[in-house]
């Protein structure tokens, strides 16, 4: 055994024995306070998804009503409450839990750590999405029912309270997404933290994978951004419950300062979203194509270029609204700028696939969707970073297509791309290829079907957040309802896929997809604390056709040997 | 390096496949097509009702071209790539090991920074010109803190007014819009404004944010609770198009619209004249007449919802069930 593995280890007679409870094969575990990272990162993965089907649901129930004209389905109070919650729910407890999830069982096992730098810690931050994910739901069943102020949740609306109550629907979204704030905090400084300190011998930056760089670039985002979206929770929590006024014009506050603060974090957020999902493509497709990522160390420093681009272009969400002609000209050269690192980024994905040799698999089949509908995006979304134009779309279902391209197309492709990839490596076994294939085609058909028809009606100039319009909308809004509906179908054959694989797949070896990474010298699933040795690494990631071999020593122990 | 020869080779290999002429010919058939895309752009705007609209659908034709350029250069690539690179069954081999290639990520760097340079151009020049053509130009915001009442500070720029008409007062409130022109004693819900005049506003919200939209107008402006808000554009085409609130208000946010007539300055005169004598009346109000008849009759009213303001007694009252472009 290396010196560096005794180090890592603690020397706690108790931490060593822990592996017994948390043997892999103990599904008990996963309603545990486990501390291991694999244990967390399931947790995360399975909470958030169960979260993104209720989020999809309130989605389906909003594309009944739109599917006429008139406000008739539901009142129009539940359905500001539906978009409101349904916004709420995909970002802050389906999205960022998600990929929280990913980078907790992903990130060690890639750089040759043992478990996250504060495990305690880890399984902290994990177990509040629950909690106010519970108070965020429990808003549904109190008098007056939950927030109906988007889920920006711009004041004055926001501060209305029609009921009079203290505990109403926006005071306990309120907490929930401060909470949640909390929460994401606790995660980033622990992810950010293990990057930096815990890297294996000889994993120095270049020779680390793509995917670790995007989780940090994004978890830097967190640090940094996160604490500007609390404090504005904070403030027009005190404003609503307490009678502050911060934000409330009437007793001289400032409604727009509140869009500052809101928008300083959540367009950031975007990217915080989006990263890792760049991180997977650049993992998936080196893989499924044979080749080397390609322009590697270019790829990974524009990830920190976008971290860096996206804190300066918050002011492009509000073009439209109570800001400056100089404000909206800054900030719509800075928006621009950030596409210069993502098309790099775009490029290369390209490139590694071209003259490979490719395999379509599920997992490659959403990468390329994901990265197919994100092309779309980038480019709608460089239409909005233009002021002129956008002051036209602002606010309208442009906009909402354009977004719903990215975190559905390309961010919720990624992650069934990601799930599909490493599922042998979670479970141990194999996934059904069939099944897998239709749920992609379902689902690249639903998303297509719902979100394109909403640029044209945007530009028509439908705002978004309207539960009755006018009849000339009519047409395109019933084809994104049918598309909308079909979407929520294509989880089906998903769920029956993984539910039955993990339980009667085909056993999966330790790398089923001859990939290169140090997850893939270890056992499928890998055993707690994940490495009988720690690697020492001696070749950049990503050597395909090299045959160079990724480490010196064997990771998985003699057992293996 | 022999390693580095090869893979030098290998990228030749691959990137001579097709013939340089074959390129030639696939791009300049990307730039047609894109080029009528480009053209298709501006059928899928609403009418072009005012002099911003020009520019604005000018600038979209122009961006949904090279938009189009981009994404069928990659999408045609990567299509390829899936179609005609795919490996065969038993083949475990893998593809060429190229890590990388100055010369194209120069190039594929450069690009885009010249095509950004050359949008945001576009872009800004855009935006000035309706900052010319209007005075919804920087120092025309009033900065925070003024409120409605507080006497108009001069601005050094501001173009003298070569309209003959006073700025339209347009009050927003949960949940309807009227407008008031004050020099003529005219209160209405439904906007009249003169073609080929520049119509300038005072934008004022007595609740919450609303949004003043007009799609055939393709301006759109926030309007913030305790703040007045100089805006104007000039429409040049005469119609009925419809006004939106595009900033989300809250329960009856969606019903909050209301319609536009542009008309040659004559009828426009003899509208003003004409509604000056008209009394005052309760205007057709969706929100309060829906809120209304909700707690009236049994039907459940949901969630919570804030009391809509009674509808506006204005002179001139208009029709959901009136037409519209």
């Amino acid at each position: 055994m290396s010196d560096a593995s005794v180090e890592v280890r603690s020397p706690d007679p108790q931490a060593s024995r822990q592996p017994e409870p948390g043997a892999p094969d103990n599904w008990r575990r996963f309603f545990t306070f486990s501390t291991d990272h694999k244990v967390i990162g399931i947790q995360y993965i399975v909470t958030a998804f169960i979260f993104f089907l209720f989020g999809g649901l309130l989605a389906m129930v909003m594309r009944g009503e739109l599917i006429t004209p008139e406000a008739d389905l539901v009142d129009r109070t539940v359905y500001n409450g539906l978009f409101t919650m349904h916004g709420t729910i995909m970002l802050f407890m389906w999205t960022f839990p998600m990929l929280n999830g990913l980078a907790n069982y992903l990130v060690p096992l890639m750089i040759g750590a043992r478990d996250m730098a504060f495990p305690r810690l880890n399984a902290a931050a994990f177990w509040m999405v629950p909690v106010f994910g519970i108070i965020l739901i429990a808003s549904f069943f109190i008098p007056g029912g939950p927030s109906q102020s988007g889920w920006w949740a711009y004041p004055p609306v926001s501060l209305q309270n029609p009921t009079g109550n203290l505990i109403n629907g926006q005071a306990l979204w309120l907490l929930a997404v401060a909470l949640s704030g909390v929460s994401s905090i606790m995660g980033a400084v622990n992810i950010v933290t293990t990057i930096f300190r815990m890297r294996a011998p000889g994993m120095g930056w270049f020779k680390m994978p793509a995917f670790c760089w995007t989780v940090l670039s994004a978890q830097m985002i967190q640090l940094i951004g996160l604490p500007a979206l609390t404090a504005g929770a904070v403030m027009l929590l005190l404003d609503l419950t307490v009678g502050t006024s911060f934000f409330d014009p009437t007793r001289g506050g400032d409604p727009v300062l509140y869009q500052h603060f809101f928008w300083f974090y959540s367009h950031p957020a975007v990217y915080v979203i989006v990263l890792p999902i760049f991180g997977v493509f650049s993992e998936v497709f080196p893989v499924y194509a044979r080749k080397p990522l390609f322009g590697y160390p270019v790829v990974v420093v524009s990830s920190l270029m976008i971290t860096v681009l996206s804190l300066v272009v918050w002011v492009h969400h509000m073009f439209a609204s109570g800001t400056p002609g100089w404000m909206r000209m800054l900030f719509m050269f800075t928006t621009m700028a950030i596409s210069i690192p993502t098309g790099i980024k775009v490029f290369a994905w390209v490139a590694t696939v071209w003259g490979g040799k490719l395999r379509l698999t599920t997992a490659m089949l959403f990468a390329l969707g994901g990265l197919s509908t994100f092309l779309f995006a980038g480019i709608t979304g460089i239409m909005l970073s233009s002021a002129p134009f956008d002051i036209h779309v602002n606010n309208t279902y442009f906009v909402v297509g354009h977004f719903h391209y990215v975190i559905n197309g390309a961010v919720v492709m990624g992650f069934y791309a990601a799930i599909y990839h490493w599922f042998p490596k979670m479970t141990g076994r194999m996934y059904y290829e069939g099944l897998g294939k239709l749920h992609f085609a379902l689902t690249f058909i639903g998303i297509n079907m719902i979100f394109l028809p909403m640029h044209p009606l945007g530009l028509l100039g439908m705002p978004r957040r309207v539960a009755s319009y006018d009849p000339e909308f009519a047409f395109l809004n019933v084809i994104a309802s049918l598309g909308g509906f079909l979407l929520g179908v294509s989880t089906l054959p998903f769920i029956l896929n993984m539910l039955s694989s993990w339980n009667q797949g085909e056993k999966a070896g330790n790398n089923p997809w001859r990939a290169i990474g140090l997850e893939w010298l270890v056992s499928s699933p890998p055993p707690h604390e994940n490495f009988e040795e720690i690697p020492v690494v001696v070749s950049p990631p990503y050597g395909y056709g090299s045959n160079e071999p990724l480490v010196s020593n064997n990771p998985a122990g003699e057992a293996l040997a | 390096m022999n390693t580095e020869n090869q893979r030098t080779s290998d990228l030749n290999r691959v990137l001579n496949r097709r013939s340089i002429l074959g390129l030639t010919a696939l791009a300049a058939a990307n730039l047609a097509i894109s080029y009528w895309m480009g053209q298709q752009a501006y059928s899928w705007m609403p009418p072009q009702a005012s002099a911003e609209s020009v520019l604005v659908d000018k600038l979209f034709s122009f961006m949904t071209a090279i938009g189009t350029f981009i994404f069928i250069g990659v999408i045609g690539t990567l299509l390829y790539s899936v179609v005609f690179q795919r490996a065969a069954k038993y083949d475990s081999t893998d593809g060429p090991p190229i890590e990388g290639n100055l010369w194209l990520e120069v190039v594929w760097t450069a690009v885009p920074i010249m095509l950004i340079i050359w949008i945001g151009t576009v872009s800004y020049s855009t935006y000035d010109q309706m900052s010319l053509l209007s005075p919804f130009a920087p120092q025309e915001m009033k900065t925070p803190g003024t409120v409605p009442g507080d006497k108009k500070e001069s601005v050094p720029g501001d173009p003298e007014p070569t309209q003959t008409f006073a700025p339209i007062e347009v009050h927003s409130r949960q949940w309807a819009w009227e407008f008031r022109y004050p020099e003529d004693g005219v209160s209405s819900t439904e906007l009249h404004l003169p073609v080929n005049q520049r119509a300038r506003f005072k934008l004022t919200s007595e609740d919450v944010l609303h949004g003043f939209f007009v799609p055939a107008f393709r301006v759109k402006q926030d309007i913030v609770p305790g703040r007045e808000i100089d805006f104007s554009f000039t429409p040049i085409r005469e119609g009925r198009y419809r006004l939106r609130d595009s900033e989300y208000s809250g329960t009856y946010f969606a019903a909050n619209q209301t319609n536009v007539v542009v008309e040659s300055e004559e009828e426009y005169r003899q509208w003003l004249l004409a509604a000056a004598q008209n009394p005052p009346t309760a205007a057709e109000n969706v929100a309060f007449e829906s809120f209304s008849r909700a707690v009236e009759g049994s039907i459940s009213l949901g969630w919570a919802t804030v009391r809509p303001a009674p509808a506006p007694i204005v002179n001139y009252t208009s029709s959901e069930k009136d037409s519209y472009e």
